[in-house]
This record gives C-alpha cells, sequence and structure tokens, in this order.
C-alpha cells in the first residue's frame, strides 16, 4: 500500500471510529430508551420527554465531548510539533491552569450562582490573561524554551491561587464545587454552554490548521524552517493564540481534562509516518475519539455515582503512557 | 548583477562586536569559501545575511533590501544550511529533502512534478538516493548531513550559504561535496561556504574571504589568500603551501608560537 493510500485508510479508520463513539455517546445515559428509540427522538420532535432529553441533555454532551477532545488532540499535536518536544501538551503554555483559575475565582465570589455563563466566562478570561503573559514573555523572537518556561510558570502560579481560593473559602459547598469542577466532566452541560465555547474551539481550530506546513518544515529547526520561507513570528502567534481559544473554550465548559493531549498524538504519530501535519486531523480524530469513549465510560462504570471525565482520562492515561514510554524508550534514549 | 552584497554589515551579540563593518559583494558564478579562526564571525555573517542574527548596515539580496523581502520571496533566492544538524521528528530521508520545495509551493498544495525532480535531482547530487525511505533519524551522522545538503539543494535557490558543510563527512564525500559546489558555481549558482578545512578550501573554491576578529582581513583567489604570512598573522600557525598537478595545496603542520603552557 502506499504512503499516501495508508494515511487515506489511517483517517478513514479513525474518522469511522469516532462516528461511531459519538452515536455511542448519544445512546448511552439514565433515561430508558432502547438505541432506535433514541435516535428517532433526535430528528423526530414528539413533544416527549425522550425528545427532551436528546435534544437538551445528551446532544450537548456529546457535541461537546467531540469538540473538546478534537481540541486536546489537535492542540496537542501542535504544540509538539512547534516546540519540537514530545513531552508538550495544552496545559503546558498555562492556558488550561489559568482557565481554570478563572472558573474557581467565578464560584468563589458566587459569580457562578448569580450569572449562568459567569462560571465559563471567567475561564475564558483567565485563558486570554495566561496568553498575553505568554506572549509578552517570548517577545516577538521569543525561543521555545522560554515559552516553555513562561508556561511552568504560569501554571505554577494559577495552581497556587486556586489553592489559596481553596484555602480561604469559608462555605464548605463553594470548596467541594471548585474541587468537583476541577476534576473535568462533561455532564449536565447544556446548549448555552456549547454555543459559548464552540466559536472559540472553532476558531482556535482555523489557526492551528494553518500551522500544518510550517510544522512539517519545523521538523529541520527554527533557524533552516526561517530560511525556506517559514515566518515564524506568524508561526508563534498561530501557535499561542490558536491554542488558547480552542483549549480556553475547552476548559470553560468542561474543566481541565488531562493526558488526552499527550497522550493521542504520541499513540498516532508512528501511524501517521511522523509527519507532523498528517498528524494534525489524525490526532483532533484521535482526541475526539478517546474523549467520548470516557465519557461513555463514566457513565456506564458508575452511572448514579457522577465519576469525573477528568479522573477517568487520567487514570487510565497515565498508565497507558508509562507503557508507552516503556515500549519506546530504547528509541527515546 | 549582484547576487548579495553587504555594506558595512555590524553585529553585536551580548554586547560583543562579532561583525565590524563587513562589505561584501557576490556575483554569479562564485564558490566563496568564507575562512577564520574560531569566533572570526563567519556564522554570523550567514545568519545576518538570512535576519536570524540582528545587525546594521546593508544587505541587499538578488538586488533588493533584505528588510523589504518577504520570507518566501527571500527563500526563492537563498537557501542555508546550519550549522546544526537537526531532524526533529524520524520522517523519511525523501520527504525531508523535500521540505526545501516548500517556497515553490502554493499553499495547501503537495508536492507537484518539478519538485519531485528536483527532490529526486539533490538526492542523486549528494549520492542519498539509496535512503530515499529510510526514517531519516536513523541514518549516521554523515549521512544526515547529506540528506540535509540535498534538502539545501532541493531549494533550487541561486546563492547557497552553507555552514560548515563538510564537517562529519568522510574524505570521499567532502570532495564529492566540493565538486557539487564547484559544479553549481559552473551552472551560474554561487555558494558561500564556511570551511576550517584550508586543504579543501584552496583547492576547489574559486575565491577565499579571510575573516579575523568580525572584519574581513583578504578577500581574493585562493593563491592571493592564503600565504605564509597571513597564515601566521591570523590563524597562528605554519603551513607547507605548495602546488601539485596545477592545483594549490595548503597543509597545515604546527603552531607558529607555542601558547607559554606547552613551552
Amino acid at each position: 500500500m502506499s504512503e499516501q493510500a495508508r494515511y487515506a485508510a489511517v483517517l478513514l479508520a479513525l474518522a469511522v471510529l469516532t462516528l461511531s463513539l459519538f452515536i455511542a455517546s448519544l445512546t448511552t445515559g439514565p433515561a430508558e430508551a432502547g438505541f432506535r428509540q433514541s435516535l428517532a427522538a433526535l430528528f423526530v420532535d414528539e413533544g416527549d420527554l425522550m425528545s427532551l432529553v436528546m435534544r437538551e441533555i445528551r446532544l450537548p454532551r456529546a457535541v461537546l465531548g467531540l469538540m473538546i477532545g478534537a481540541t486536546l488532540g489537535l492542540s496537542g499535536a501542535v504544540l509538539q510539533g512547534y516546540l519540537r518536544n514530545p513531552l508538550a501538551e495544552p496545559g503546558l503554555l498555562g492556558i488550561s491552569a489559568s482557565a481554570s483559575l478563572g472558573a474557581v475565582l467565578a464560584i468563589y465570589t458566587g459569580l457562578s450562582a448569580t450569572f449562568a455563563l459567569g462560571l465559563p466566562l471567567a475561564a475564558l478570561a483567565g485563558a486570554v490573561i495566561a496568553v498575553l503573559l505568554v506572549r509578552a514573555m517570548a517577545g516577538e523572537r521569543g525561543g521555545t524554551l522560554t515559552i516553555i518556561l513562561a508556561g511552568v510558570a504560569i501554571s505554577a502560579f494559577a495552581g497556587a491561587m486556586t489553592s489559596l481560593a481553596l484555602n480561604l473559602s469559608s462555605n464548605p459547598f463553594a470548596a467541594l464545587e471548585i474541587v468537583f469542577w476541577m476534576l473535568g466532566s462533561l455532564a449536565d452541560r447544556s446548549m448555552t454552554h456549547l454555543w459559548l465555547s464552540g466559536p472559540f474551539m472553532v476558531a482556535g481550530w482555523v489557526m492551528l490548521a494553518m500551522l500544518a506546513r510550517p510544522l512539517d518544515v519545523l521538523t529541520l529547526g527554527a533557524d533552516a524552517a526561517s530560511s525556506i520561507g517559514i515566518d515564524m513570528r506568524r508561526v508563534q502567534f498561530l501557535a499561542i493564540t490558536g491554542t488558547a481559544a480552542s483549549v480556553g473554550g475547552a476548559t470553560a465548559v468542561a474543566g481541565a481534562i488531562g493526558f488526552v493531549g499527550l497522550v493521542v498524538p504520541h499513540l498516532l504519530r508512528p501511524l501517521v509516518g511522523s509527519v507532523p501535519s498528517r498528524l494534525l486531523p489524525a490526532s483532533a480524530l484521535g482526541g475526539a475519539s478517546v474523549l467520548l469513549a470516557a465519557d461513555v465510560l463514566v457513565r456506564l462504570i458508575a452511572p448514579g455515582r457522577d465519576l469525573k471525565l477528568g479522573v477517568l482520562t487520567a487514570i487510565v492515561g497515565a498508565p497507558f503512557f508509562l507503557w508507552l514510554i516503556w515500549r519506546t524508550r530504547r528509541q527515546m534514549l | 548583477m549582484s547576487l548579495l552584497r553587504l555594506s558595512d554589515v555590524s553585529a553585536r551579540l551580548g554586547g560583543k562586536a562579532v561583525l565590524d563593518g563587513v562589505d561584501l559583494s557576490i556575483r554569479e558564478g562564485e564558490f566563496v569559501g568564507l575562512i577564520g579562526p574560531n569566533g572570526a564571525g563567519k556564522s554570523t555573517l550567514l545568519r545576518a545575511v538570512l535576519g536570524l542574527t540582528p545587525s546594521s548596515g546593508e544587505i541587499d539580496i538578488g538586488g533588493t533590501p533584505a528588510l523589504n523581502l518577504s520570507a518566501t520571496a527571500r527563500a526563492k533566492i537563498v537557501s542555508y544550511l546550519p550549522q546544526e544538524r537537526e531532524i526533529a521528528w524520524p520522517v523519511t530521508a525523501e520527504r525531508l529533502v523535500g521540505l526545501g520545495r516548500s517556497p515553490h509551493m502554493p499553499a495547501f498544495a503537495g508536492l507537484g512534478e518539478r519538485d519531485n525532480a528536483a527532490v529526486l535531482r539533490a538526492m542523486q547530487r549528494m549520492d542519498v538516493a539509496e535512503f530515499a525511505a529510510r526514517p531519516a533519524t536513523e541514518l549516521s551522522g554523515g549521512e544526515k548531513a547529506r540528506v540535509l545538503i540535498a534538502r539545501a539543494l532541493a531549494q533550487e535557490a541561486p546563492l547557497m550559504l552553507a555552514d560548515e558543510p563538510t564537517a562529519g563527512l568522510d574524505p570521499l564525500h567532502q570532495i564529492a561535496l566540493m565538486r557539487v559546489f564547484a559544479a553549481l558555481a559552473r551552472e551560474g549558482a554561487s555558494v558561500v561556504a564556511c570551511l576550517h578545512d584550508l586543504g579543501l578550501a584552496a583547492r576547489w573554491c574559486t575565491r577565499l574571504v579571510l575573516l579575523d576578529a568580525g572584519r574581513i582581513v583578504a578577500d581574493g583567489t585562493p593563491a592571493e589568500v592564503l600565504t605564509q604570512a597571513r597564515l601566521r598573522d591570523v590563524y597562528n600557525i605554519e603551513a607547507y603551501i605548495g602546488e601539485v598537478g596545477g592545483g594549490l595545496v595548503v597543509y597545515p603542520l604546527d603552531l607558529s608560537s607555542l601558547p607559554d603552557a606547552q613551552r
């Protein structure tokens, strides 16, 4: 099979997998309804309870799972290619941590209770502050190391401020809500959440997709890439802003969900011949599959206990990542 | 027409002047060896041309001020081989060489027929066609170096700036590379290569530019530039300078004056 055909087959398989898991997500839930009955209720509004459940509860949850998973996979692949570092992941730039801090402050101050969109808007504000800080630190000619270090510092500071909010929280219910929110979940999200975060994620995807060829050329290093006609300032702007928009939007509605953005690009890289531009669509589909699968699993494993999505991705993702390192350690050394 | 013209170019790194008022003009069909001791400013000179190191003074590329050229327009005139041989991901050697075609490709298009022909030509010139399907990261150091030179050749720019292109190559491939550069010059393109091997520089370059402490101290044919007195002054070495088969031979023999510790 030619290289091109192999790549098309990989994408097709991932697309089929994603679609199957999307349908599985739509038909999984506490409401008693068969597979066909659920899907029928989605397309034909008979004004009954099942149509309401499908359209207002399961559809936004499944679409958000798809979009957030794609965001995490895509941004992970872009950041690993841009920083030429296999340890890079969407949380690295400090955007997830800052968005979390914004959400935590909204809960802490009661903003989220008085105004439904207060929490996601505060989280987006956190992401914007993080991206401004990273860009200011990195400067126009900022090297990738500066960006990584700035991201580490911002993550640490946002983490400390989040701890402070928990520390000073006089209301145990607010503290519990903060902790639960930070674990990451897609439960009980509405269409409003989708309309709020969707545009940010899509805008981010467009910026990240424009990096396909520059990321290929960056295989040769920043100096060589710049001599082959890649405008490194534009690449930096698109990589950081695109990640901030998409990951900020994702974190604003679902909390910080770890490991998907780190593991998925690693897993798929060998399947696309390690070509950075080919990894982008593959990793977006792979991320969507993983997140949809995890969101189906949390509903199947513990239907009544509200198992958090972020907990499951870390429980499964971390040992899996260890296995991946074990398998490839000889190449890495 | 001059492909490259520098007038009064200076550059500072960490408060230290690395280039100090350099004037240089490269015409078509020249194979220029840029020589000089470590820290003389050879790499900085090449980087300044590409805007990778900030500099003052005027730099014209293909008759246009470098500042007015877009990155893609510049890449169509100048190709560059950095000293660091970086290959981040295990992509195939052929794909790596194909990256040199990016400036010629419309956005979102793949390699066309002309691009594939250029890639094949470059790989054959560098004797790496047999590695085409292998992951570039698994090649030996010298093989990687040749694949990366092929990448720069595939760009098919009229001017190539190469930073120590012979480092890590065996004698056969060092000479083969010199022949490739000399052939490019005969075809009307120009090459400016930083070289440390004075023997190769003397034998193959059409012109040598000797840098010392950020200034050009000599510029001319190899026989004009490489004299006993200059090698003693600039490099602090004694060298044998002779002629074999109509070509200049320069072979460094010993230090001119031993450092105090070894006296």
